[in-house]
């Protein structure tokens, strides 16, 4: 390549490069450099603590409560949404009357902010005139205190975190199945494959590829949407609800430990790097890419 | 015994009747092609067959079974696609095999018929590939090893050379004909291409607007056209079709010769074509109506030259100026229509 294009080609990539540089790589680098230090306190520099933080995030069992129901809450919700997504894309794609407003129906959660969300889903999950507790009434049965009880309160999150991210999974699903060349169904149904075998065999493997986008950012959505913390539980009861990322909030601007917070920001991203390349190399292979 | 029975069948959308009551019978080991201009019922009437499209009325028979209602899977077809509809995920053997598995052959017999049929369509060195791997014709040859696997009584195929390039597609012209012959496979053909239908069908239904307009061999339809659609269609270019009154004459532009004596023309465009010529020529004593004719080899004639035109009267065709149809030529035509005082012109 000759100096003029080299020039060329790195004159259109700066405008983004320097959007990436300022905004993740620069932010990065920088909160690996304060994760180093101890919280400065007024007046003093800010002292070196080398791997203090990391020592202190060992011993923190905050921390790994929160990781664990990150990890519990991921596990609950990314899979039941996929399916769901599925289910509901394979229905809204069939020949049925009114399908664009079940699209729509479906779609609607997407929609909506997640602070609008949790103010519905509080209403449904109140303890005494709560939409759940009245039906649990009128069957004759105790009500449950949803976001109260430490036992109920993360699977209660969950629910409305499916509710929520299926729709929206749905529409990578139904635009994959929109794609699909129907003259391979036609082949399929001629060959005698039941409705089941040529799902097995032909729709599952076809919709691989959009499989994995969802998945990778359904798990990546599992750490990223803590918005709906603010307004259910503030990450309680007992810290029952607490996930990473409200952790890190917690701590940089309720306990003002910028420092640990950042340090706590570092585990987080090396984690999601690790689960997105495990997602990658475990399907990677087995995908058909047309 | 008759192979496939089509009695009435009718399918229209929003008042256009795609299929109109349309009746045909395909015998067993034949090699049928469904020829017609696009938008004339041929891929529908391949759909209903298949079971892809449901028909409003009319009644499908394979064998003897009636399989009008039954799902595509049970109606024992085996059926090329335009698009091959190969299983990309799959691999060659996969997509062949697709059917049996589905259908729970067992393994041993599984493979006895795949090494079968890949000897026959040649594709042993690319089993393992990805249809993604192949090129055009290879794809095409897992399509036809996909259909023949099926040892299905009827095979069903829509156009199913019309994406290769002309080259291929004259050698896949002769392959698949010669493998139909050497299986005894009854073969229901679309197409809009003539010369796929005329080189390798035994009978062709030509189809205009969802009616049949003529159901005979090749031949017959080059020699006897039924009426002025078929006379149009076939031939390339097509038959010449001069008004003479309340009547049509038709007459092939490779009939037409330059002769001392004969019709008065004019030379409006010549176009060569390397083998043959063929000259446009206007007609000063009826209208200056077009005459197409076809002379061998390079012809120099200039513009606006004279000619004289002739042909052999055994050649001529004559058609209902209103209603198209052929007309028996003893009784329609004792003489000549062009030219009165010459009752024919002997080459």
């Amino acid at each position: 390549m000759n100096q003029r294009t080299w020039l060329h080609a790195w004159l259109m990539l700066l405008p983004a490069l320097v959007m990436l540089l300022a905004f993740t790589h620069i932010p990065a680098l920088s909160t690996l450099w304060h994760s180093l230090y101890l919280p400065a306190r007024s007046g003093e520099q800010a002292e070196f603590a080398g791997l203090d933080n990391y020592r202190m995030l060992l011993d923190d069992e905050v921390f790994w409560q929160a990781l664990s129901n990150n990890l519990w809450y991921a596990l609950g919700t990314v899979p039941t949404s996929m399916v769901l997504a599925l289910v509901m894309a394979l229905w809204v794609n069939s020949r049925i009357r009114g399908r664009t407003a079940l699209r729509l129906a479906y779609f609607t959660p997407t929609m909506l902010p997640m602070i609008a969300v949790a103010n519905i889903w509080l209403f449904f999950y109140s303890p005494e005139i709560g939409l759940f507790n009245q039906l649990l009434g009128s069957l004759g049965l105790d009500s449950i205190n949803w976001l109260g009880d430490p036992d109920w309160a993360l699977p209660s999150l969950m629910l409305m975190t499916i509710w929520k991210e299926a729709g929206f999974f749905m529409i990578f699903y139904l635009a994959a199945l929109q794609g699909l060349n129907p003259d391979l169904y036609a082949a399929a149904a001629l060959e005698g494959a039941s409705p089941w075998y040529r799902f097995r065999r032909l729709t599952l493997p076809l919709l691989m590829p959009t499989s994995l986008f969802v998945l990778v950012n359904a798990v990546l959505n599992a750490f990223k949407l803590v918005d709906h913390l603010f307004i259910l539980t503030k990450g309680g009861p007992n810290n029952a609800t607490n996930l990473l990322l409200y952790y890190i909030y917690e701590n940089a601007f309720a306990f003002f430990d910028s420092n640990y917070a950042a340090t706590l920001t570092l585990v987080l991203l090396v984690l999601l790097i690790l689960l997105a390349l495990l997602q990658f190399t475990l399907l990677e292979r087995r995908i058909h890419y047309r | 015994m008759s192979q496939l029975e089509v009695q009435s069948l009718n399918k229209g959308w929003a008042g256009v009747q795609a299929v109109d009551d349309l009746t045909f019978r395909i015998e067993q080991g034949e090699f049928v092609a469904l020829l017609g201009p696009s938008g004339c019922g041929k891929s529908t009437t391949l759909k209903m067959i298949a079971g892809l499209e449901q028909p409003d009325s009319g009644r499908l028979q394979l064998n003897g079974r009636d399989i009008t209602r039954l799902p595509p899977g049970q109606r024992q077809l085996a059926m090329v696609f335009q698009s091959y509809a190969l299983f990309p995920h799959l691999s060659v053997e996969e997509n062949i095999l697709f059917g049996l598995k589905a259908r729970r052959v067992p393994p041993a017999e599984r493979q006895r018929r795949l090494r079968r049929v890949t000897e026959l369509v040649d594709l042993g060195p690319q089993l393992h590939k990805k249809p993604g791997q192949l090129s055009g014709g290879q794809c095409q040859r897992v399509a036809l090893a996909r259909a023949i696997v099926a040892e299905a009584p009827l095979c069903l195929m829509d156009e199913p050379l019309s994406n290769l390039d002309a080259r291929l597609r004259n050698e896949m012209r002769v392959e698949l004909r010669a493998l139909q012959q050497q299986l005894g496979m009854t073969v229901l053909y679309v197409t809009h291409d003539q010369v796929e239908a005329m080189s390798m069908a035994d009978r062709i239904i030509l189809m205009n607007q969802g009616r049949v307009a003529q159901y005979g061999p090749p031949e017959t339809l080059y020699s006897q056209p039924q009426n002025t659609f078929v006379a149009r269609f076939i031939g390339n270019p097509p038959m010449n079709l001069i008004r003479c009154g309340e009547r049509l004459l038709g007459i092939r532009p490779e009939h037409v010769t330059l002769q001392q004596q004969g019709v008065d023309a004019r030379v409006v465009h010549v176009d060569y074509q390397g083998a043959d010529t063929i000259i446009d020529a206007a007609l000063p004593g009826h209208d200056n109506q077009i005459l197409k004719l076809r002379l061998p080899g390079h012809q120099c004639l200039a513009l606006h030259s004279e000619l004289k035109l002739a042909w052999p009267s055994t050649q001529e065709h004559h058609f209902c100026l209103h209603s198209g149809e052929r007309l028996n030529r003893d009784f329609a035509t004792p003489d000549h229509p062009l030219i009165q005082t010459e009752p024919t012109h002997v080459v």
